[in-house]
């Protein structure tokens, strides 16, 4: 049975497209055959991030208008075997993509024997948000601990649970995951940031994970390599524990405490 | 923090600011959530109107959409300010 995660957040900027990309990544890793869209038709940006731009020929609204095959499509990670990413088209259309041609390529994807689809949403609530959210079965709410994202997250999970397929057909909800990324504990220490306990009371909804701002994140994208590879970097490890818990498994929270200064640092600030 | 930190002004912590702000804004959207667009608009027009005869601020003014089985309850609670009785 294959599985529909969507990479959801409405505000923009907040870690979708590195969120999807380690995710994708990480369930490849554990042997899962993967697929994962960009759904952000004219601002593809999931290709730089997973490091094959330049190897994007077809994209997903050629598939859906059937100019190409979803084989034709599918790019095969250079790093795992059983990993593949489909870029968004950078064409004009807001109207490229229709409910029935995501179907479509979804039911193509399972019938592939496809494990996980993971479909990195745009920003805002417009259509491509919508259609990324519409078909799935997990979703993945990254949120920044920030007044307006964490607001606009409440929107969204308001609109998990009431415009989504498995919500229009009464199935069981979707299942919603809720992940706080660009965490700085030494802010949150010093009452300058929400903490992980206020945006969960906030919200309702208890994280799956905890990412901790870090300059691997921006290493790792200037490098093309989902930051989830850079095993020495503490956003890594997170992405792979958010991973594993993703999947069912339980590993603690990490790299909540602050990072104590040295006694230089003590002394003369800074 | 360091010596030299005294002589910094510190900022007050707002993340207290922050959580406060999305807790009312979050527990207000979530209640006309699903309701008809019109409700913010109401909202307003009921406030000019009640404003005509009492000074009340826009948060004194709540509108909430119950849903039970089958109808629809629109709940409106306005905070009348301390003190003076309207007066006409």
């Amino acid at each position: 049975m294959t599985e529909i995660i969507v990479v959801t957040s409405g505000k923009g900027g907040v870690g979708k497209t590195t969120t999807s990309a380690s995710l994708a990544t990480g369930l490849a890793i554990d042997g899962k055959k993967v697929a994962v869209i960009d759904f952000d038709v004219g601002l593809r940006n999931l290709d730089l991030i997973m490091g094959c731009e330049r190897r994007v020929v077809y994209d997903f609204v050629n598939v859906v208008h059937g100019e190409a095959t979803l084989k034709q499509a599918l790019i095969k990670d250079k790093r795992h075997e059983t990993l593949y990413v489909l870029a968004a088209s950078q064409t004009r259309d807001k109207d490229a993509l229709t409910q029935e041609g995501v179907e479509k390529v979804l039911n193509e994807l399972t019938a592939e024997g496809f494990d996980f689809v993971v479909c990195d949403s745009p920003a805002g609530i417009e259509k491509g948000a919508h259609l990324a959210m519409y078909f799935a079965d997990h979703a993945v709410v990254v949120v920044n601990p920030e007044v307006s994202s964490v607001r606009d997250s409440d929107r969204i999970l308001g609109l998990l649970s009431s415009k989504t397929r498995r919500a229009e057909k009464g199935e069981a909800p979707i299942k919603q995951h809720l992940l706080l990324t660009r965490y700085n504990p030494n802010r949150v220490e010093a009452g300058e940031m929400l903490s992980v306990k206020d945006v969960e009371e906030i919200l309702g909804i208890s994280v799956v994970g905890v990412i901790p701002e870090s300059e691997n994140v921006l290493a790792a994208s200037n490098a093309g390599v989902p930051v989830i590879l850079d095993e020495n970097s503490n956003a890594g490890q997170a992405y792979k524990d958010t991973v594993a818990r993703i999947l069912g498994n339980e590993r603690p929270l990490r790299f909540l405490e602050p990072v104590k200064k040295g006694f230089l640092k003590r002394v003369f600030g800074g | 923090m360091g010596i030299l930190d005294f002589l910094k002004r510190k900022p007050e912590p707002s993340a207290g600011v922050a959580k406060e702000r999305l807790r009312i804004i979050v527990a207000q959207e979530r209640s006309t959530r699903g309701g008809p667009d019109y409700l913010p608009l109401l909202r307003n027009e009921l406030l000019e109107v009640i404003r005509k005869y009492v000074n009340v601020d826009v948060e004194a003014v709540n509108i909430n959409l119950e849903r039970d089985s089958g109808h629809e309850v629109l709940e409106l609670s306005v905070a009348l300010p301390d003190g003076k009785p309207a007066s006409a």
